[in-house]
């Protein structure tokens, strides 16, 4: 049973983890919604290490209002950004 | 007498990077990675661990697939409601229906209507539904595409002659992880009624990407 659920308000975290992570600058510290749970899939944090990743993890594709993301947006405020969030970098907000 | 080894892009050497030195776009270090693909190769083949010819099958495979799959798929979707509704469902399961295999990862259509328009863009690298489509145009993996179409979307969109209405949602999709996307284009008037082999051809990269509209 995945954590969040599509509609779930939520929060990117910032980890501060070095190295290969898949989740850009610009998303931390930002809040967004829930679009659907994509699946479960190997950590490709480990996976670029040459680890196995396992177990699998949760992923979320999450969306944003842009002139959140960007508080100097200079287009519409109905424009908005999605973007595949693993579990381990989102709280509920 | 050793051979001198090539001499490694600077952003390897010890030398300490200005981490906020504008990025420069090109072939910084081609020549070192070229050069080194080579020597690799020749020792493989030395060593008969690869035949002659195994690498071209292996790049005949990779660039096989091409625009037309994604095209075939819209022309379909266009032409029929109910596959354009399965398509948005399950795009994988909707592709292999027509005999196309999305292998690296789950495909997610991303549908454009009157009220909004899709963009594709991976900020982390240049995830791209490679399997369906080939391999990406070299402004998709540009720096200043990637970095640009998620902080000023309807800027780039303008450069490449999409001037959107502000009431229409500019959605901007970055693929940066287990999915890749395609955009379903709005079809043209009467669309529906015309063969297949008439529509595959008005379908563009662009409007695959999401850089153009039909």
């Amino acid at each position: 049973m995945p954590r969040f659920q599509p509609g779930d308000t939520v929060r990117v975290l910032d980890l501060g983890k070095p190295g290969h992570v898949r989740i850009p600058f610009f998303v931390r510290h930002k809040t967004g919604v829930v679009e659907r749970h994509c699946g479960a899939y190997a950590n490709p944090e480990e996976l670029g290490y040459g680890r196995p990743g396992l177990p699998p993890i949760d992923l979320y594709r999450v969306h944003f209002r842009q002139d959140h993301l960007w508080p100097d947006y200079t287009g519409p405020a109905n424009d908005t950004l999605e973007i595949e969030v693993y579990d381990h970098w989102l709280a509920p907000a | 007498m050793p051979i001198p080894s090539p001499v490694p892009p600077s952003r390897f050497s010890a030398d300490a990077v200005d981490p906020k030195r504008p990025v420069v776009e090109g072939h910084d270090g081609a020549d070192y990675y070229a050069l080194m693909t080579e020597a690799l190769h020749k020792i493989l083949l030395e060593k008969q661990l690869l035949a002659q010819g195994d690498t071209d099958r292996v790049i005949a495979a990779l660039e096989a697939p091409n625009v037309t799959w994604g095209a075939r798929i819209v022309a379909e979707a266009w032409r029929d409601a109910a596959y354009a509704e399965r398509l948005v469902a399950d795009g994988s399961k909707a592709a292999a229906e027509l005999g196309f295999k999305i292998k690296e990862a789950k495909l997610v259509v991303v549908r454009n209507t009157p009220a909004l328009h899709n963009v594709i863009v991976c900020t982390l690298c240049s995830c791209y539904p490679r399997s369906l489509l080939g391999q990406p145009p070299w402004w998709y993996i540009s720096k200043n595409y990637r970095a640009r179409t998620v902080r000023e979307p309807r800027a780039v969109l303008a450069e490449f002659g999409l001037d959107l209405p502000a009431d229409v949602e500019v959605r901007v999709h970055d693929s940066n992880a287990d999915m890749r996307y395609l955009v379903l284009p709005m079809a043209p008037e009467g669309a529906a009624d015309w063969p297949v082999e008439k529509l595959i051809p008005l379908v563009t990269r662009h409007m695959l990407v999401g850089t153009a509209v039909a």
